[in-house]
């Protein structure tokens, strides 16, 4: 079981969050022209890299906030936590 | 190379099997191969077997980091079946079925296939109009479905849950008799003991570190035994597709995940085939030692770890008793989890890449074993023949951004969707 520090609420067990994937991806601009590659690119393309991640999860069961996660997709540590609005280094 | 049959086994037993021939060798790398398969799991060895074999390629090396069985090939859940709606999927499945009735003789080697068929239950009316609609689809591509309603279900496994207050009764279900199972180990040793013995080096505890490309076209690739040359490399590696993309800045549509399986103590035969909860995601089937094999969802976050956690096999299993009540009383024996390398539609990537000569096989998600024979055919014709073959066609990498999308069945990376 993976423990996540909900940057509202604090540490809690992963059974309370639900994944939201890579949190890198970057949306294209809305009401500008998109190609169909740009488009591909955001909707399908993952780097899925072995290691540090950094990943969406929400706080489905608890303050319902999504949060940001830096992960290692091997050895599943937990770096840091932050708000989604905030940045992870 | 010898022969396996009754004869071979009663002429070593008075030896006390101390003189078999080894079943494939362990060479050292050669500098250059026209063909290098990367990864020796089942679809890399079926892939060196049918080059050998079907297009006369026999000067190939199959590189693998571990040993050959020891990843998804012997982590899977045995299933094979080609109960697929779409016609790309239907055809290419089929095709598989076909190479697996005949694999036993076909490698000298007993596979143990067994077509004893899979159920996929349905708990709603619009379940069973859902794969009225799928059965149908599957016959017009010749594939064998039946419809079950409540009753023929129950005749064939009466220890579900039948009864008023479950939560999800059973409506029926959708059969494919030709479905079944087959002893992973064998497959991997039969097309690794065949391809070896067609010149084939299959070369083990070898870790590929990275790619020689020029111009975008490959020469070669190094590994932690060396650098080897190679006119053509196909890329078979399941959960590690990521990790090699990486080394060719090459992005792609996949994702790696986890996904666990557990088997209980063996038991006295209970389960005929393979049978599918249809709310929620749980399939279990019983070995011929007698375990019941089960698996289900995703952990459902990137995983690179080979071993899962406790919520989702306690989740799966919930599943597994709201349908057959009887596992309560059996014990686990054990859990694992292997890497899958998850596509964004659920179906599988059989293709060429934008660099000359490297060939991409990845996307298989939750049901690489059932496809082995095929995949490493149709790779083997996309290799030899530097096009994609009919069967392969709409398997292509360019299909999401095309739009071209096979989704089965809404299924892919996005688990924590619906």
């Amino acid at each position: 079981m993976l423990y996540i520090k909900c940057p509202y609420c604090g540490l809690r067990a992963q059974k309370e969050f639900s994944y939201g994937g890579d949190a890198t991806v970057k949306r294209p601009n809305i009401n500008e022209e998109v190609s169909s590659k740009d488009w591909d690119n955001f909707v399908y393309m993952r780097k899925s890299p072995r290691g540090k991640h950094i990943e969406l999860w929400q706080h489905i069961a608890g303050c319902r906030q999504w949060i940001k996660v830096q992960r290692d997709t091997a050895t599943h540590e937990i770096f840091q936590t932050a708000k989604v609005t905030e940045e992870i280094r | 190379m010898q022969k396996y049959s009754v004869f071979s086994l009663i002429k070593n037993a008075f030896s006390n099997h101390q003189n078999w021939e080894v079943a494939w060798k362990d060479p050292t790398p050669k500098s250059e191969y026209d063909v290098v398969i990367i990864g020796g799991g089942g679809h890399g060895l079926a892939t060196a077997y049918y080059l050998a074999k079907e297009h006369n390629i026999r000067n190939v090396a199959i590189i693998e980091k571990g040993w050959i069985g020891g990843g998804n090939v012997g982590r899977n859940t045995t299933i094979i079946r080609s109960n697929f709606m779409y016609d790309a999927n239907a055809r290419f499945n089929e095709f598989g079925m076909d190479l697996w009735r005949n694999l036993s003789q076909e490698l000298n080697f007993n596979v143990m296939f067994s077509p004893r068929g899979i159920i996929n239950l349905a708990h709603s009316d619009a379940q069973m109009n859902a794969y009225a609609r799928r059965g149908n689809s599957m016959r017009l591509n010749g594939i064998d479905a039946k419809l079950l309603d409540r009753e023929e279900v129950k005749k064939l496994i009466p220890m579900a849950d039948f009864s008023d207050e479950v939560r999800f009764p059973i409506f029926g279900g959708l059969m494919q008799p030709s479905a079944g199972t087959a002893r992973h180990d064998a497959v991997a040793w039969g097309y690794a003991r065949q391809a070896d013995d067609m010149g084939v080096d299959i070369i083990q505890h070898c870790e590929v570190t990275g790619f020689d490309v020029v111009n975008g076209k490959i020469k070669g690739i190094r590994t932690s035994r060396g650098d080897i040359k190679a006119k053509k490399v196909g890329l078979c590696v399941a959960g590690s597709t990521n990790i090699l993309a990486e080394k060719l800045n090459m992005t792609l549509p996949i994702e790696t995940h986890v996904l666990q399986a557990c088997v209980s103590e063996p038991v006295k035969p209970l389960l005929d085939g393979v049978v599918t909860f249809g709310a929620g995601h749980f399939y279990i089937s019983q070995s011929d030692k007698g375990e019941m094999v089960m698996g289900g969802d995703l952990d459902g976050y990137n995983s690179y770890a080979q071993r899962g956690n406790l919520p989702t096999i306690q989740h799966v299993l919930t599943g597994g008793l709201a349908l057959f009540p009887f596992l309560s009383r059996l014990k686990m024996l054990r859990t694992w989890g292997g890497i899958m390398d998850m596509s964004m539609d659920g179906s599988p990537i059989i293709d060429k890449t934008h660099i000359e000569g490297l060939y991409l096989n990845c996307g298989w998600c939750y049901g690489g074993f059932k496809s082995t024979p095929v995949s490493g055919w149709t790779f083997a014709h996309t290799i030899a023949q530097d096009q994609v073959h009919e069967l392969n066609s709409e398997l292509r990498l360019n299909r999401f951004c095309t739009g071209h999308l096979l989704d089965e069945k809404g299924l892919g990376t996005k688990t924590w969707i619906g």
